[in-house]
């Protein structure tokens, strides 16, 4: 990975191929030698029901690219999208490639109408509640080690200019905060917002070209076990997070003791603690003091931007600032949020309830 | 509407089930996920095991296992201290107005 763009996360009124459009411009403002016509593959990653969008940000930006299409995986979209740039240039069918995802804050990808077994109970809260309940009932998970996942991603995210939240919030405010339902309070959730990033891939023999310190990936994991909510048989863990893993791992020849800085898929608290233990990071029924060290001795290590907590969660949006962050983390250049020698970064998105999973091994 | 979605506004909660393997076929289908052969539809079983709940406001909500395999989000009409993980529900009451609508009581 070559070169990055994003927006400010908002909750602005802007169609999609504007969001688009800004990450796109951002992109080519920050790489240097990138000329218009050096793009071969355009990929737009979002949920919205817009039609034809690779084509019309590929007509609006003036590129004219050998593929383009977009990909929809709902939540996870955002590396799907990265994982298939990368297969189009490892297969030598492209040299490089635009990945540009967005939402807008109504997107019709929150919630999975298709899914049956959830009834009545569609909305995301009842499953993040599901999953919460479980580890509070296995592991002896409390309301305060999630009110600290949540203070932790806010103060991450008060040093990343393009988060949607920009001020802190103690434990308690986060445990004082309105409650959803029994568990899950509105600040264990990450918001729905208006936002896009961009990443650009080249192949190893140009990627020189843009930058003296590109970033490569080295280990790549995808796994869907299903679509429905219910298919989740342990609420415990994510069973297609710990498929990815194993795959990135195996594939980098890296594993958790070897990652400096991780970006996972915060959707609400729970997430954050049940990833960290599925990734290898802390022993199961461990993540929550884990997380805990992290939040008191102020280690930036998971989550450095914000995670979805901070940053908000622009679904198409998300895996590919996710992706961003890590590059820049690798690349020296994260600025106040800097994890200082990062050389080995994970990034971890997934979709629907953990239904499906994306993991990459991203190193310097 | 579908076949499900009919039963379902009937009171009735049918599933797709595999003529050939007779596995059930959740969420239901036209064919078996299993080998791809046609399904019949049947009514699941009143009876099922509860595998976990919490709360929204007043209204209990939960996971509810039928027959050792199809799970469900629905309503469970008792209060939380009375409900015990792996006990008995039954389903009292379901409906479709475009979504899917299970309620339960304890056994």
């Amino acid at each position: 990975m070559v070169g990055a763009g994003l927006t400010k996360f908002t909750r602005s009124n802007i169609s999609i191929e504007s969001l688009m459009l800004l990450a796109t411009k951002s992109l080519f403002e920050n790489t240097k030698n990138l000329a218009q016509k050096d793009i071969d593959v355009v990929l737009t990653s979002t949920s919205d029901n817009s039609k034809y969008l690779a084509s019309i940000v590929s007509e609006l930006a003036g590129l004219s690219p050998k593929i383009s299409h977009s990909v929809e995986s709902l939540c996870n979209s955002g590396a799907n999208s990265v994982v298939s740039a990368f297969a189009y240039i490892a297969a030598g069918l492209a040299d490089i490639a635009l990945v540009v995802g967005a939402e807008r804050f109504d997107s019709p990808g929150r919630i999975l109408e298709w899914d049956r077994s959830r009834g009545e109970y569609k909305h995301p809260i009842y499953w993040s509640s599901m999953f919460t309940k479980a580890h509070m009932r296995k592991y002896g998970t409390t309301k305060e080690d999630l009110a600290i996942v949540s203070a932790k991603n806010h103060k991450n995210a008060t040093a990343n200019p393009y988060a949607y939240f920009e001020k802190e919030y103690s434990v308690d405010e986060v445990m004082q905060s309105k409650n959803l339902t029994e568990e899950i309070r509105l600040l264990d959730c990450s918001l729905p917002c208006s936002g896009s990033a961009a990443i650009l891939l080249a192949s190893e023999e140009t990627a020189k070209k843009y930058t003296s310190c590109p970033v490569w990936i080295t280990g790549i994991g995808e796994k869907t076990i299903s679509a429905g909510f219910t298919k989740n048989t342990d609420l415990t863990t994510m069973q297609s997070t710990t498929h990815a893993a194993t795959d990135a791992y195996k594939m980098s020849k890296m594993q958790a003791s070897n990652v400096d800085v991780a970006e996972i898929h915060d959707a609400f608290t729970i997430c954050e603690i049940i990833e960290l233990e599925d990734l290898g990071f802390a022993k199961k029924g461990e993540a929550s003091r884990y997380a805990r060290i992290c939040y008191e001795t102020q280690d930036r290590k998971i989550n450095p931007r914000g995670g979805l907590i901070g940053s908000g969660h622009p679904l198409g949006a998300t895996g590919i600032a996710q992706i961003a962050e890590i590059c820049q983390q690798l690349q020296g250049k994260a600025e106040k949020r800097q994890i200082e020698g990062a050389k080995v970064g994970l990034v971890q998105n997934m979709s629907a309830a953990a239904t499906s999973s994306t993991v990459l091994i991203l190193q310097s | 509407m579908t076949m499900f979605e009919n039963e379902l506004k009937n009171g009735k909660f049918v599933c797709s089930e595999c003529i050939k393997c007779n596995k059930l076929v959740w969420p239901p289908s036209d064919f078996c996920s299993n080998c791809f052969t046609k399904v019949r539809w049947r009514q699941v079983s009143a009876i099922a095991t509860l595998v976990e709940f919490s709360k929204k406001d007043d209204t209990v909500f939960c996971i509810a296992e039928f027959e050792g395999t199809i799970r469900v989000m629905g309503s469970l009409e008792a209060k939380s201290e009375e409900i015990l993980i792996g006990q008995e529900i039954v389903l009292t009451k379901c409906d479709y107005d475009g979504t899917e609508r299970f309620v339960f009581q304890l056994k």
